[in-house]
């Protein structure tokens, strides 16, 4: 009668004792997606906290007018170290984490399609982080000159040309972020040649689960985006030792020219940052709302379209610097179409949730914050790609309340989320339920008080990168506002960290599907077997539990897809 | 017959039937899309960087076409494909021929451009400090070189394992993907001597 057979009798992971040494070597040597995606996203959690306590720094310094907790170098090292290791050392590995832990089970694979270099993008990911990291020590250089790079996260040229960035400051930042750009591309490659190569029997484009095609269009802009900046950066350093004239304005080269090959890599990047979060919302919602992503071809259409259109919209971020009349109208005009998708998109998850049977557990809390901070974020985004408009609050607070509206309201809540939902299947224990609410209103409460003043602060004419500002502008109540809601946050992320570790130890164990799911990770034990499924799945619709669990209502009698 | 019943036999043809791309030509068509994209960030700063330079010596006085270190190049393109004709048809001997033929062309072609460089360096006084010229000249032959270099270090391993007796009709899979990046190297010199050769004098 059944006519998909899974391994019901799921396959259940023998203990295992091994010592300290063994299971270094397993952890070191593996080639184990699940295994290296969990090194991914431990890595980029640990810098999290190195960035995150840098942030808590800058807004400490920023609290009262005339303060000199941190000098003028110091600071400029500061925000530069926090905006490139959040982007490249915490959003990059987390979309390439999430990607390698999940899609493999999610298309019923036993691992990616080349896993060892998948092993190899982690790495060489991890080399990038410690080499932009090692400035602090060798920045100086033989000179002894400079330290940490301080040219801020998009590395303006010719700022950071040798006669400007002495030392060694700009190459580690040159060659930290080249060296962690190839192992993104490399496991972008391994995420393609895995959804197109390795789904499981019946698992056809059309049922694939959006989290799936999500990270297959993120992985696309991977790997169109990134050689962009890779390419500026060989140039970078082709005049910073070879003497090259790329950006060298004395002798003809160009300084915009940086900035498009920068925002060329730059505008795509928001996306392939974002994307993770999408990808989860688009999981999470329907299984907490107990209904089917509202129109979910609609969904994949505007994905991909998100990832045509955002490659032509990266002049935005130039307004400021002269061009012409055509291409301001040009770049306003595709960056406010790129808003079409996206509000499909907050209109689906909606939609998703009017009229189902939802539970608000931590997963679906976070993702609440999400649709509401994320839809405030694109409307500031709507407001920016207005170029006059941007002539006004250019490098303002007001783009940094922006991008961290996206950021941390947008891709920290998704990942927050992913995090809740997944943690039972990679460990077995279900994360304390109680102790995520609290870190949710804390986190939630203290992000809005922090961000929220940004805004105004940016109106009221506050630059962005400035180490401090003189009393009497109207600027101390909100950056003092501003700073108080980072002491929430923190709070917010210790009751994260200390549910990880305490429901790791001593959570309640969980069963191997605890959420009622409907993609395949749940089919198989938590935490997976090596091998992910001992029998591979046959899939029918894109809900295969669902069909599995309602052998009188399935999915696919109404959809012949 | 049950509708159920239907539905199984469906299951089942489809499971057998179920075909998917091959991994490994997945990969090997991204890879030469993003590398694709990194020589249009060179090419591009080529072209928008055309008579920019401040002072000489400028392409028109220097630059010679190197007509036949092209045909070479192009023409290992074809060699390759005969090789690649003779593995499928298990004749090793005639796989060695064209093989080394492949990598001598290549090879007189980085010879070339080796010869070219040092012409333009201890006789024309233009490095990659010089002017705008040198600089975008030195770093996108010199991107292409380079992947001539990675072409060549890989056909060389593969011709150094067939001498020794590796069976090599057993990964024709990856011979292949092998070629199709020597084609890309091919094509992307097509692109590079339009650029550097007519459009750029």
């Amino acid at each position: 009668m059944a006519t998909i057979d899974y391994p019901l009798q799921r396959p259940q992971a023998g203990p295992a004792e091994f010592s300290f040494s063994e299971s270094l070597y397993k952890w070191v040597a593996t080639v184990d997606h699940k295994r290296l995606g969990l090194m991914y996203i431990t890595s980029a959690l640990f810098f999290f906290l190195v960035a995150g306590i840098m942030a808590t720094v800058m807004r400490l310094q920023l609290m009262v007018p005339n303060n000199h907790l941190v000098g003028p170098d110091t600071f400029n090292r500061l925000f530069t170290m926090h905006g490139t290791s959040m982007v490249f050392l915490v959003g990059m590995p987390m979309v390439a984490g999430f990607s390698n832990y999940l899609v493999p089970l999610m298309i019923g694979a036993r691992d990616m399609a080349f896993p060892r270099l998948n092993a190899f993008g982690f790495w060489i990911f991890l080399l990038g982080g410690l080499l932009l990291y090692y400035s602090y020590l060798g920045g100086g250089g033989l000179s002894g000159v400079g330290s940490a790079p301080d040219v801020g996260w998009f590395a303006y040229a010719p700022l950071t040309e040798s006669g400007f960035s002495r030392g060694h400051a700009s190459d580690y930042w040159a060659l930290g972020v080249l060296v962690s750009g190839l192992g993104s591309v490399a496991s972008a490659i391994n995420v393609i040649a895995t959804t197109f190569s390795m789904r499981c029997p019946g698992m056809t484009l059309r049922r694939m689960p959006v989290f799936v095609w999500v990270m297959l269009i993120d992985s696309w802009l991977i790997v169109v985006a990134l050689p962009p900046l890779s390419a500026a950066q060989i140039m970078l350093e082709l005049d910073r030792y070879l003497g090259a004239n790329f950006f060298n304005t004395q002798n003809g080269g160009s300084a915009v020219l940086w900035q498009h090959y920068f925002w060329i890599f730059g505008h795509p990047e928001v996306y392939i940052l974002i994307f993770p979060a999408f990808a989860i919302l688009s999981e999470v919602i329907p299984i907490f709302s107990r209904k089917p992503l509202f129109g979910r071809s609609a969904m994949v259409a505007a994905v991909i379209a998100i990832g045509f259109i955002s490659l032509g919209v990266w002049a935005h971020h130039m307004f400021a610097v002269g061009m012409t009349s055509w291409s301001n109208t040009f770049f306003a005009a595709s960056s406010m179409l790129v808003g079409i998708p996206t509000g499909i998109k907050i209109f689906n998850w909606t939609a998703t949730m009017y009229g189902g049977k939802l539970r608000f557990a931590t997963p679906l809390l976070f993702c609440c914050g999400f649709l509401l901070q994320f839809l405030v974020a694109g409307l500031t985004g709507i407001m920016l790609a207005v170029a006059p408009f941007d002539w006004q609050l250019h490098d303002s607070y007001f783009v940094v309340a922006h991008f961290h509206f996206t950021l941390i309201g947008g891709l920290l809540f998704g990942l927050f989320a992913g995090m809740y939902y997944w943690f039972p299947k990679a460990s077995g224990k279900l994360l304390s339920d109680k102790l995520g609410k609290w870190h949710f209103w804390l986190f939630c409460i203290g992000f809005n008080m922090t961000f929220i003043p940004l805004h105004f602060l940016g109106m009221l004419g506050m630059p962005r990168r400035i180490y401090t500002y003189a009393p009497g502008r109207g600027w101390e109540l909100w950056n003092f506002i501003g700073t108080l809601g980072v002491l929430f946050q923190a709070a917010g992320i210790l009751f994260f960290l200390y549910n990880l570790l305490y429901s790791a130890l001593r959570g309640q164990p969980a069963t191997d599907d605890p959420w009622d799911g409907w993609t395949l990770e749940w089919a198989t034990s938590s935490p997976p077997p090596e091998y992910n499924f001992e029998k591979l799945p046959v899939v029918r619709s894109s809900r295969p539990l669902w069909d599995l669990k309602h052998p009188q209502d399935p999915d696919w009698k109404w959809d012949s897809a | 017959m049950s509708e159920a019943h239907i539905v199984a036999q469906n299951a089942l043809t489809m499971e057998r039937e179920w075909k998917l791309p091959d991994r490994g030509t997945v990969g090997i068509v991204f890879l030469i899309i993003t590398e694709s994209v990194l020589f249009s960030m060179f090419v591009i700063a080529y072209l928008i960087y055309t008579g920019k330079s401040l002072t000489g010596p400028y392409p028109k006085d220097v630059l010679e076409l190197p007509i036949l270190a092209s045909i070479c190049l192009l023409s290992s393109s074809g060699t390759i494909v005969f090789a690649e004709h003779a593995l499928k048809h298990n004749q090793i001997g005639k796989f060695k021929l064209w093989w080394v033929a492949t990598i001598l062309l290549g090879l007189y072609f980085l010879w070339a451009t080796g010869a070219e460089w040092h012409k333009l360096i201890y006789q024309d006084h233009l490095t990659i400090s010089t002017n705008l010229f040198g600089t975008t000249f030195y770093s996108l032959v010199g991107l292409h070189a380079s992947h001539v270099i990675v072409g060549l270090t890989f056909l060389s391993i593969v011709f150094i394992v067939t001498l020794l007796g590796f069976p090599i009709q057993t990964q024709l899979r990856r011979v292949l993907f092998l070629s199709w990046y020597w084609h890309f190297v091919d094509a992307v010199w097509v692109v590079v001597f339009t650029v550097v050769y007519i459009i750029g004098r």
